[in-house]
């Protein structure tokens, strides 16, 4: 195990900590400070609430089970911490874990594949059985059917929205995901962080506009 | 007669079904007379679609908080 303790743990966790305040505290320092810094200052603190939301997304598109998607992250930040010290440096750090998540999801179908005692992969191109035998050919996607092409986009689009909430402020970002995404409602949104209802309406109102800003900039723009 | 500032928040309170009926036509009322306002919610609507349609998903506080016990008992 000792062999395997990546290398940012040298500086100290308290340090650790400190980093991650200054660094947290203001976004744009965050920024110049993950290219400026080398392999050994990494930091895994901060992972999961900055790219936990996004790899989720990424996840749930490819395996479509909360529960599922959710361990996969998890081993991806374990996986991370262990080869932390591979980290060059050269990619920013969520391509890097995303590049992870990408391995853990095809390690996951094997996985699945072999427990049912599958030898091969095999496909079930229709669910009804009165449709076995049929040719193929004849459920060959309609191509004026823009269905997948859709979801694709979604995919793409759910992405650019979690990237842009990870610019917001925390708190900012924090309480829109929960109105928005999980639907909690204002009453106990304020209660858990201990705000008044126009508090929460005004960072509502500001991380809105702000997305809507970043949104137009990143996604509508190319 | 209402002010800008109020029309944006009940504006954004109609995006997650909180405004009242009062609150609405009031609204209505300002968009009537006020450009940048019918703008706003315009596009402030559009969003709301968009963010729908992207099928958002997240993780709890909780979950994320879980998260990060595991991680560090295990670094």
């Amino acid at each position: 195990m000792a062999a395997s303790i990546p290398e940012y743990r040298e500086i100290g966790f308290s340090q650790q900590i400190k980093n991650l305040k200054v660094i947290t505290s203001n976004s744009t320092t965050f920024e110049t400070e993950t290219k400026t810094m080398a392999a050994h200052t990494l930091n895994p603190d901060s992972w999961v609430d900055a790219y936990a939301d996004y790899l989720f997304n990424y996840a749930i598109g490819r395996v479509s089970d909360g529960e599922v998607a959710k361990d996969l992250v998890q081993e991806t930040f374990f996986a991370g911490l262990k080869s932390a010290k591979n980290f060059k440096g050269e990619a920013a750090e969520r391509t890097w874990l995303i590049a992870i998540l990408k391995r853990k999801v095809i390690d996951h179908y094997r996985k699945s594949n072999s427990k049912k005692g599958k030898a091969e992969v095999r496909m079930s191109y229709s669910t009804s059985s009165d449709a076995e035998g049929d040719w193929l050919e004849e459920r060959v996607a309609d191509p004026s059917s823009l269905l997948e092409n859709d979801a694709v986009e979604n995919e793409e689009l759910g992405l650019a929205i979690q990237d842009c909430i990870g610019k917001l402020p925390r708190k900012q970002g924090k309480v829109f995901t929960m109105k928005t995404i999980q639907g909690i409602s204002t009453e106990d949104i304020c209660k858990e962080l201990d705000i008044n209802p126009s508090n929460l309406w005004v960072m509502i109102h500001r991380a809105r506009t702000a997305l809507m800003g970043c949104l137009n900039q990143n996604w509508f723009s190319t | 007669m209402i002010s800008c500032e109020k029309a944006a928040l009940i504006c954004n309170k109609a995006q997650y079904r909180e405004a009242s009926f009062m609150e609405k036509m009031k609204l209505r009322f300002h968009l009537f007379i006020c450009k940048t306002c019918s703008k706003f919610t315009k596009q402030n609507t559009e969003f709301t679609s968009i963010c729908d349609k992207a099928n958002l998903q997240s993780l709890s506080e909780q979950q994320k908080e879980e998260m990060k016990k595991q991680l560090h008992s295990e670094s």
